[in-house]
């Protein structure tokens, strides 16, 4: 038995987290490509805020578009409810409603990493101190993800976790892809310049995936076999495919569980069977934009569905 | 005297609610006034959820709606006997203390304008005295339909000089508090002469006399209930003895159509 | 005025509970235990033990500073304790069964007539109710202080939502693990077991209709609660849902929580949201923290509330003072555990004593709490007593007033080494089929030398108390 808003606490304490990874690796990334392109260093900023949703914000912020704003926007910026800060915050305030659901190891290394980020983040991070802070942001959420892999029971409350865990990164995949997805269409790839690898580069490394790539394919940096390893291969932790086959497995455990099944059953299953049986080809056939503008937009509705079925509000 | 009611009570929204509750006094109980023959309380639209005798004594029912219906109608009907006291009820019935009934409540605060009716009733007999103040406010405060809302309170009536039966007795139970009389509200139905069908149920209040118990004052009719009078409620204003008082979440507005039949 | 030093009075040196203690104490490195202090307070952050202080924007979240020197109580001493307690809580069941109900205590003219008909907290609603079991205060915190060898006092009960148990548990857990040691030196009775006795008395006054175990919740105003850690706390422990008034409605008859599943029945609540909020159908229609209907749901036997609404009326500081003869009145008995002499500033002879000894006095209001609205007299300044004296002039029956008690000191450890402090003690006393009071409390402790007031919220901290195996 779980209450409708201990589940929707758990879904949305496990997204925020998830977003404060991806936020730091959004600006890991961006600085990654400052370093090698200052010509049109803007611009570059600019798809990073538009891969963190956060562009909109950023220009009612009235900010000069520039690094050191991006990231202070990214990471400390209360205004901007995606910032780390911010984040790190709606996770905790998460937690503590959800209290009961958790291990006291779970509960205990969010609290923590809510105080070291606070810590760390209380005044503006100098740009030399930036990878250190980088990297403990990602430490952190690491190890509430390790507290919560260890020690969780894997019943309802786990799934729902998963959920929201897995509906955020799918979002973040889908939505670093679609902003880039013109450097990666066929057009451009036989220009090959180096310019383009560091674009594709910087996709990788947007998901922690520049090494694994070179596991699964060749050395050379391909757009047709980068867009399948964000999109279609199922191992690969952060892409589309391996997102929805851990939500499916969720919800097909609470269909079990509760004996009921809900209409976001079978969204989830329309949206496995497309991963599952599509090649990229016939995705880059049918549009790259608009394949990742659909997903997008399933993705949302299958966490209102979950939501509206699981007595959420 | 045996009288035949029909209540009806219609809600209208105009979306579907979230979701709302609301709590009827719409049973009359046997007494010393009246003898309830047989009475029915049918609700379309909406759950019965609890019934229970409230702190007053009150048959109390707690009905729910959620989710789609936008028309509920409450209908209550049936035969009750009366008997003409003279508007004694006699003393009260359960653990309610009678110092309960002396202080005020927000809507029978009296003011100035309560101060100075309490302070023409003259000395002598409390029961002359209270006849006394029922004429007075039958006199003062013209009965004059939609004048008044269900929050007016009795200061206010006073002050406008017009109001409806739950203002009259507002006004009767500050005035004799302040006298030093415990007094409450009973909401009922009235039997009308040549008036069948009615718009609104009835109210009027009862003060504590020593040696007789609780004795009503109709300052609307400035007479003491008969056996015209039927009681549905009582407490210690219009907010604890209202028939239905209810609580509404979400976006819906509220229409409400009543109509009454009271008859012998 | 020289306080009673509960380890090592003036006079006759160690007392007897404290000398295992003693002797493990003497064989510690004093650098050592202030690293342990150290330790203390960075377990008490990871683990979120925190509370919020109303009107700090600033240190929203705040800990209550934890002091590792414990109080320690004899079994015996606590054995007479608990007797006055038991006995104190079975006469506020009965007064407030009484005060719904006939009212005889004030037919006998033993205690006025205004003093329930002119309190708020005489909650008319609850007039006729005969809750499940009979039992209107199910958890309540008896205030205790003390002035010597064999003087115990009760300052206060705290008969409707008293807070402060995690506390009691978590000083005791947190004890435990820097010095495992000691409790194998020291036999200290358990804690521990207070979630499982809490559930056990909840689920033992289920209501009557209901067959099969009663389902139990907590009902929190949420996050933002001073005390919402400690909500989550007993829930957690208890194994029951933390619910939210958001949560809940009424279904069928019963209030139910809204599940991932539909709606579930509830059966026992035991709710640390105030009367005023609990049901804004009855009381205060603007509460968006409580359950409309919920009282009705409660009249009609469906549901056991703990504490009942209208228990109030047992616990302000004007019944109080008459709870001697409330006592004597119900149980037939004198009160085992005293009153600390009190002057009701409603009396013109009281009034008048309390106005010329207001330098020696403390004053309260009588329905304070948290040591707000308070005047120590011996601390105050001349300034602050002639503001108070209007105050009181003006409102003389809002307050009542007390001698300053020399209350016992325990030692803290500071910066210094062992130094002694002012503490009072807070048993927490379940009534239920039976009593069931755990042996100990919480210690809380003036952390200021000199002061008297231990409250949180006015820089109190607080112990792990011992009650011994002896």
């Amino acid at each position: 038995m779980l209450l409708g808003r201990t589940a929707n606490g758990l879904y949305w304490m496990n997204r925020y987290i998830e977003r404060v990874e991806n936020m730091a690796r959004l600006v890991d990334a961006g600085l990654r490509l400052a370093l090698t392109r200052t010509a049109s260093a803007g611009d570059e900023w600019g798809s990073v805020l538009a891969s963190a949703g956060a562009q909109w914000a950023f220009n009612q912020s009235g900010r000069e578009l520039n690094a050191a704003n991006v990231c202070d926007f990214l990471l400390r910026d209360t205004a901007n409810p995606s910032s780390v800060l911010s984040a790190i915050e709606t996770a905790r305030s998460n937690a503590r409603m959800v209290r009961t659901a958790l291990t006291r190891e779970t509960w205990e290394s969010i609290n923590e990493a809510w105080m070291a980020l606070k810590r760390m983040l209380a005044k503006p991070v100098d740009e030399r101190d930036l990878p250190q802070v980088l990297d403990a942001i990602k430490r952190e959420t690491a190890l509430i993800r390790g507290a919560f892999q260890g020690t969780m029971l894997r019943n309802e409350i786990f799934d729902f976790s998963r959920i929201g865990t897995y509906v955020e990164r799918a979002d973040n995949t889908a939505r670093i892809l679609d902003v880039k997805y013109y450097v990666l269409l066929p057009s451009v790839s036989w220009v090959g310049s180096s310019l383009d690898n560091y674009q594709w580069e910087s996709i990788l490394r947007s998901v922690s995936a520049h090494r694994s790539y070179r596991w699964v394919y060749d050395a050379e940096y391909k757009p047709t076999n980068i867009a399948d390893f964000l999109i279609l291969n199922r191992r690969m932790p952060r892409s589309l495919a391996f997102c929805y086959d851990n939500i499916s497995k969720s919800l097909t455990y609470l269909a079990d569980t509760y004996g009921a099944r809900h209409p976001c059953h079978d969204t989830v299953a329309n949206t496995v069977q497309r991963l599952k049986k599509g090649a990229i080809k016939d995705v880059f056939e049918a549009g790259l934009h608009e394949f990742l503008t659909d997903f997008i937009s399933d993705n949302n509705r299958l966490g209102d569905e979950v939501a509206a079925a699981y007595r959420f509000y | 005297m045996r009288l035949k009611i029909t209540h009806r009570t219609e809600y209208s929204y105009d979306q579907p609610i979230a979701y709302a509750l609301q709590r009827l006094r719409l049973a009359p109980l046997s007494g010393p006034t009246q003898n309830v023959v047989d009475w029915t309380l049918t609700i379309d639209g909406a759950r019965e959820e609890l019934r229970y005798l409230d702190h007053f004594g009150n048959d109390t029912r707690l009905v729910s709606m959620s989710g789609a219906p936008r028309n509920v109608t409450i209908t209550a009907s049936g035969e009750v006997e009366t008997f003409d006291k003279a508007g004694v009820f006699g003393p009260g019935k359960g653990f309610a203390p009678l110092w309960l009934y002396l202080p005020p409540t927000p809507q029978t605060e009296p003011g100035k304008g309560v101060g100075k009716l309490a302070a023409e009733v003259p000395e002598g007999p409390a029961l002359e005295r209270l006849h006394i103040l029922m004429k007075l406010i039958f006199d003062r405060i013209k009965w004059q339909a939609g004048t008044t809302a269900v929050t007016t309170t009795a200061e206010e009536a006073v002050g406008q000089g017009v109001g409806v039966c739950q203002d009259h007795a507002h006004v009767f139970i500050a005035a004799a508090r302040k006298l030093g009389f415990p007094a409450r509200y009973v909401s009922g139905y009235l039997l009308m002469e040549g008036a069948k069908d009615q718009v609104a149920s009835h109210a009027w209040a009862e003060a504590h006399v020593d040696g007789l118990g609780w004795v009503g004052f109709d300052c609307t009719n400035d007479v003491c209930p008969d056996e015209r009078y039927v009681r549905l409620a009582c407490g210690r204003d219009y907010r604890e003895a209202a028939p239905v008082s209810g609580i509404i979440l979400g976006q819906a507005n509220e229409r409400l159509a009543v109509s009454l039949t009271v008859e012998q | 005025m020289v306080a009673f030093d509960e380890m090592n009075p003036a006079t006759t040196g160690l007392r007897r509970p404290y000398a295992a203690y003693n002797d493990w104490l003497n064989a510690q490195d004093p650098a050592r235990l202030t690293e342990k202090m150290r330790d203390a307070e960075r377990v008490f952050r990871k683990t979120g033990i925190t509370f919020a202080v109303y009107g700090e924007a600033e240190a929203a979240e705040r800990l209550i500073p934890f002091d590792i020197v414990p109080r320690i109580i004899s079994g015996q001493e606590w054995r007479r304790l608990t007797q006055g307690i038991e006995q104190r809580v079975q006469a506020l069941n009965a007064f407030l069964d009484d005060i719904y109900h006939r009212q005889e205590i004030l037919r006998a003219g033993r205690i006025p007539k205004r003093l329930i008909a002119e309190n708020e907290a005489f909650t008319p609603e609850m007039i006729g109710v005969r809750p499940p079991g009979g039992v209107y205060t199910h958890i309540i915190g008896t205030d205790i202080v003390r002035t010597g060898e064999n003087e115990f006092f009760v300052l206060e009960d705290n008969a409707r939502t008293p807070s402060g148990v995690s506390y009691m548990l978590e000083n005791r857990e947190t004890m435990m693990q820097l010095f495992p040691e000691l409790f194998r030196q020291v036999k200290v009775l358990p804690v521990e077991n207070y979630p499982a006795l809490l559930r056990q008395s909840l689920a033992a006054v289920k209501p009557a209709n209901l067959d099969g175990p009663p389902t139990i919740a907590v009902l929190t105003p949420g996050l933002y609660n001073s005390a919402y850690f400690e909500h989550a706390f007993l829930a957690d422990q208890m194994g029951v849902e933390l619910v939210e008034g958001q949560d809940l409605r009424v279904v069928d008859g019963h209030v139910a929580m809204r599940t991932t599943e539909g709606y579930k029945q509830i059966d026992v609540l035991y709710r640390r949201v105030d009367d005023a909020f609990l049901d804004p159908l009855t009381f205060r229609p603007d509460s968006a923290l409580g359950v409309p209907g919920i009282m009705d749901v409660y009249r009609a036997g469906n549901i056991t509330i703990a504490n009942a609404p209208g228990t109030g009326i047992s616990d302000d500081k004007a019944i109080y003072s008459y709870m001697p003869e409330i006592v004597e009145f119900y149980t037939g008995r004198k009160a085992i555990l005293p009153n600390v002499p009190t002057w009701r500033c409603s009396e013109p002879d009281s009034l008048k004593y309390v106005l010329e000894h207001l330098s020696e006095l403390v004053v309260k209001e009588v329905h304070g709490s948290g040591g707000y609205g308070m005047l120590v007299g011996p601390t105050a300044t001349k300034k602050d007593i002639e503001t108070f004296r209007k105050k009181l002039e003006a409102r003389p029956s809002n307050y009542i007033a007390q001698p300053t008690l020399a209350l016992s000191t325990c030692p803290i450890l500071t910066e210094k080494g062992l130094a002694p402090r002012h503490v009072d003690l807070r048993p927490y006393v379940l009534v239920s089929d039976r009593v069931r009071i755990v042996p100990g409390g919480l210690t809380r402790v003036a952390l200021k030398e000199g002061s008297l007031v231990v409250n949180s919220s006015q820089g109190g901290g607080t112990k792990d108390t011992w009650v011994l195996d002896d």
